[in-house]
């Protein structure tokens, strides 16, 4: 650490003023969001209805959940929807970024564009989705009008295949973003690599796929955070798109969670789903947020 | 404290945004150009549409609309469903539309922005430059905290401002989005102050400056395209938030998109898509109207942000 | 706090200017989610009556069905924050809220206005009742039991309009034919619930109901009659599968305007073909029970009072209180809600033909209990995440779902 040479002799009293400042952060992350887990980890071992109580019945809640035909759909389509929508606003984030990083021109303009509905709710944009994807009077009306009759394009009243459909719209709102971050990330490669590789005779595509996006680590891992906490969360789309419907074949986690702790006054029920979303969140995510920000960058 | 003007950050660009890096086009008509302009436009009418339809259908009256498709421009031009979204669109009784819930809507979003974005920025400033033992720690659970579902949290946070007797009122609310805007503000502000260069950061602590010296004096400064982009990102959220919104406050001062929900879930007989519609764009205005006017800054700002890791 | 101060001041100005010299002006809020065109001018009437009062009904809506309601009610109360009254439906919903002494005890109000006498059938009463106490207002008897048939579509596909649920089956490929969906389902999953549990109660009998929901016999779920209403809800969701549309009221609406040929749904339907202009017997037919066991469910709203602080408060919720059970105030409402009223001894000339209907079938005393009474929201969530799925996935099969079924009834409290 390259403060040490300016640090004060006495270790409690130092940083004290930075440890006032960080008591909102503390506070947040101990009592809201660490507390809070815990509350609601304890509370999934009870039979709490409407009202949390301490009246414990061992992991009873979770047989349940896991025997539940709702809560296995809505983890597939979590799968579902979170590798995909992973994978295409990635590499469709990528290409847009790579085409306007061409010296083109209204290189504005098309930014704004791709970017624009990521200032729309999803409530926003389920509903605008929902209108376009309309069986009757959306897409598949207008194609049929236009004489091609046979046409069918209804994913929202499809089983099979709804989750498409608010995958189309999810990224719709989402990619302009990974767009915008991935932008930021090519202006940030410095212009004689771009020299070095064409005096080296290397043809594009492989310099952006073998020397560019390693380099751009730091942005991909930004980008993942952001998507990755956006999936896990997926939820006012659903409902505004397609409420869980047709039947149960949209529904998602987040959903299950809230449906059965105010819809289905089974508090017990919804926190052992949460407490199952958490559980693999931090699988996932902690080993890595503790490598990626917990070390010592200033070494 | 002349130390500012000697930083290479503000002879460059702050952000490393220093222009397109790719090759030079040549021709105009060359096969690549025509692939990149082909590909850009197809991919800014997929974007596009929706738009398009939001506002050609707000435009039409409701018979127009049954027979016609989504895509052809009005025949007659009515601004009945504005008006109607704005001022009569009717949740049970109440029959006023949109336009009581825009002022809650402001009410609520300017001082959570505010509170989120100091509270934020102390933290990402602490966190790159003051760490301390455990500070590491206590950002790593923020970061998690970003994935929980906010459904989770919802039952513990009732609690918590019931027991502060905040429960329900504006302040609590802002305390609310306060907590929620932590995660990702920190990481973007934590993010941009450790890549500032170190030797501005030791030169202050040589000259005597402290915590908050170097903050207000060094750091806020040189760090307005990240305090945009935390802006923007904090009035879009906030102003589209809709369950802390219906959660956490009462009748009379819910915002915008919980009035949206209820005049577009409220179908008295036929749904009338026009009016849906206009109340959509009315309601995604506001963070529609930031983009544009900020649309060049914002981009800078991410990528101070999100680049630098 | 500053802006809350604020408010009431503006709030007191407000008062002050509107009302002088009426000394117990008090505002109420009062939560519900009735949003329709129907419900919206019904509950109109209830603001009408208490505003005449001298007081100030603050209308708490909440859009979106009582599922997207209940939990922003729920946590207000909890919170801390509680509104002046709120709607429940009666019987369990607010069961947990009235043990945690969260809920005012109106036993005093309901003593002196003496409800007991007039609040009909008695039933609705005791589903009101904690430990002998009364927690809330009935306002209305909604029945489930209804199957509500476009005669326009009828008359469409060139059959008669059908007088049981059998002759309606029966006509159904002839309505397809003519282009018309048979029977319209709407998607939020309730709907779907809603109607198998009505067609329990007729296919099967008002015995195998309550055997079902009120004594939860799981062999006898799982067993060959509740197995016949299985296949009477597989030839329901044939008839629906081409429905495509979300909300209740969207399907009304296709029956109103005879897109499709019927719809089983509460008599809350009625207040949307009213609003439409439709004439009972006229432009459509109501069969109550579908025609086969003409019962009524004592189902229905109910307000509930939270425990206040403030006096006035507490006062103006008594008013509110004693002006939903006013005959004056019911009749209005319930004309405009399609629902009947809970005291006897109103005059409802002015019921229409579907309405009489139901209070002939009131007055024998042909009623059940509803699952709001004998089921937890836990279970009926269960069930309406079956039957949802049920209606939406014409492949999954009768024996499948009659057995997760049994299994629900098995585990329901």
């Amino acid at each position: 650490m390259s403060e040490s040479q300016t640090r004060p002799p006495n270790r409690l009293l130092r940083n004290l003023n930075a440890k006032i400042a960080s008591i909102p952060m503390i506070l947040t992350a101990v009592v809201v969001f660490a507390g809070g887990t815990v509350w609601t980890v304890l509370h999934s071992f009870t039979n709490s209805k409407l009202l949390p109580r301490l009246n414990f019945v061992g992991i009873d809640q979770y047989t349940r959940l896991w025997a539940t035909p709702r809560w296995l759909v809505s983890i597939e389509n979590l799968l579902i929807y979170g590798v995909l929508s992973l994978v295409f606003s990635l590499v469709i984030g990528f290409v847009l970024a790579a085409l306007l990083d061409q010296k083109i021109r209204f290189e504005n303009t098309f930014r704004t564009i791709l970017l624009y509905p990521y200032a729309l709710s999803f409530i926003v944009t389920g509903l605008v989705w929902q209108w376009l994807l309309n069986p009757e009077l959306g897409i598949q009306g207008v194609v049929r009008n236009l004489g091609w009759t046979s046409f069918s394009f209804d994913p929202l009243y499809d089983s099979s295949i709804v989750i498409y459909g608010i995958l189309i719209a999810a990224l719709w709102q989402g990619t302009g973003l990974v767009m915008c971050l991935m932008l930021a990330g090519l202006r940030g490669i410095d212009e004689d690599i771009w020299k070095a590789a064409r005096v080296d005779g290397i043809p594009m595509w492989k310099t952006y796929l073998f020397i560019v996006i390693p380099m751009m680590r730091p942005v991909f891992v930004t980008t993942l955070v952001i998507i990755a906490s956006g999936i896990v969360r997926v939820y006012d789309l659903v409902v505004a798109q397609t409420s869980g419907g047709p039947g149960i074949a949209s529904e998602v986690p987040a959903k299950y969670v809230y449906d059965y702790m105010f819809f289905a006054q089974n508090l017990g029920q919804g926190f052992a789903a949460s407490t199952m979303m958490l559980l693999s969140v931090v699988i996932v995510i902690v080993p890595w947020a503790y490598l990626e920000f917990g070390r010592r960058r200033r070494a | 404290m002349n130390i500012a003007s000697k930083s290479p950050i503000l002879t460059t660009d702050a952000d490393g945004f220093a222009g397109p890096r790719g090759p030079k086009p040549r021709r105009m008509l060359s096969r690549r150009n025509i692939i990149v302009y082909g590909t850009l436009l197809v991919v800014a009418v997929y974007y596009l549409l929706p738009l398009y339809v939001m506002i050609v259908t707000s435009l039409k009256g409701m018979p127009e609309i049954r027979l016609g498709n989504i895509f052809s421009p009005p025949l007659e031009i009515t601004f009945e469903p504005w008006i109607k979204a704005w001022s009569s669109a009717c949740t049970g009784l109440n029959c006023d539309g949109l336009s009581r819930g825009f002022w809650n809507s402001v009410r609520i979003t300017v001082p959570s922005v505010i509170l989120s974005i100091a509270i934020a920025s102390v933290n990402g400033y602490a966190l790159a430059n003051w760490r301390f033992k455990g500070s590491e720690l206590f950002f790593t659970i923020l970061i998690v905290g970003a994935f929980i579902p906010y459904q989770v949290m919802l039952y513990p946070i009732v609690i918590i401002l019931r027991e502060i007797g905040l429960y329900g009122s504006l302040a609590g609310l802002v305390i609310v989005h306060s907590i929620f805007g932590m995660p990702i503000l920190t990481l973007l502000f934590r993010n941009y102050f450790t890549s500032m260069p170190e030797e501005l950061f030791k030169a202050a602590r040589v000259d005597g400056a402290g915590f908050w010296g170097i903050y207000l004096r060094i750091m806020l400064p040189m760090s307005l395209p990240i305090f945009v982009v935390a802006v923007i990102i904090q009035i879009t959220g906030i102003w589209n938030d809709f369950l802390f919104g219906v959660v956490y406050t009462r009748p009379e001062t819910y915002p915008m998109t919980v009035q949206l929900n209820n005049i577009v879930n409220s179908v008295q007989g036929v749904k009338e898509y026009n009016v849906n519609m206009a109340a959509t764009l009315i309601t995604g205005l506001v963070p529609l109207i930031v983009y544009f006017v900020s649309g060049k800054l914002f981009v800078r700002g991410i990528a101070a942000g999100a680049v630098k890791g | 706090m500053l802006y809350r101060s604020v408010t009431a001041v503006l709030a007191a100005a407000a008062a002050a200017c509107a009302f002088t010299g009426v000394a117990a002006a008090t505002d109420l809020e009062v939560t519900h989610w009735w949003t329709s065109g129907g419900e919206a001018a019904a509950v109109g009437e209830f603001a009408k009556a208490f505003d005449a009062t001298g007081n100030h009904w603050i209308d708490g809506a909440i859009a979106g069905s009582g599922g997207t309601a209940r939990p922003i009610m729920i946590s207000r109360i909890t919170g801390g924050d509680p509104m002046g009254a709120t709607q429940f439906n009666h019987g369990r919903q607010a069961e947990e809220l009235i043990q945690a002494g969260l809920m005012r005890d109106l036993t005093d109000i309901a003593t002196k206005e003496k409800w007991t006498e007039i609040v009909r059938p008695k039933s609705l009463l005791d589903s009101c009742t904690v430990d002998g106490k009364i927690y809330c207002v009935p306002v209305n008897i909604h029945s489930w039991q209804w199957l509500w048939l476009s005669n326009d579509a009828f008359a469409k596909a060139g059959v008669p309009v059908p007088k049981t649920w059998d002759e309606y089956v029966a006509a159904a490929p002839a309505l397809e034919k003519a282009g018309i969906v048979p029977l319209a389902v709407g998607g939020q999953a309730w709907q779907a619930s809603g109607a198998f549990d009505v067609l329990l109660a007729a296919v099967g009998g008002t015995d195998a109901f309550l055997k079902v929901y009120r004594d939860k016999d799981k062999n006898f779920a799982a067993g060959p009659e509740i197995a016949k209403v299985f296949k009477a809800a597989d030839d329901a969701r044939k008839m629906a599968k081409n429905t495509n549309v979300q909300d209740w009221n969207q399907a009304t609406n296709m029956v109103i305007t005879g897109k499709a040929g019927g719809q089983i749904m509460g008599d809350w339907a009625q207040g949307e073909f009213q609003v439409a202009g439709q004439v009972a017997g006229k432009d459509y037919t109501c069969l109550p029970g579908l025609g086969i066991n003409p019962v009524i469910a004592t189902g229905g709203d109910a307000f509930y009072f939270p425990l206040l602080k403030d006096a006035e408060k507490a006062k103006a919720q008594e008013v509110l209180a004693q002006t939903l059970l006013d005959p004056k105030t019911q009749v209005a409402f319930n004309l405009k809600k399609g629902s009947l009223p809970v005291r006897g001894d109103v005059d409802l000339q002015a019921a229409n033909d579907c309405m009489k209907k139901g209070l002939d079938i009131l007055a024998k005393g042909d009623v059940i209990p509803w699952t709001d009474q004998l089921l937890s929201q836990d279970s009926q969530k269960q069930k309406e995440d079956l039957f949802s799925e049920f209606f939406a996935k014409q492949d999954m099969s009768i024996e499948d779902a009659q057995k997760r079924f049994a299994d629900i009834i098995a585990s329901a409290d």
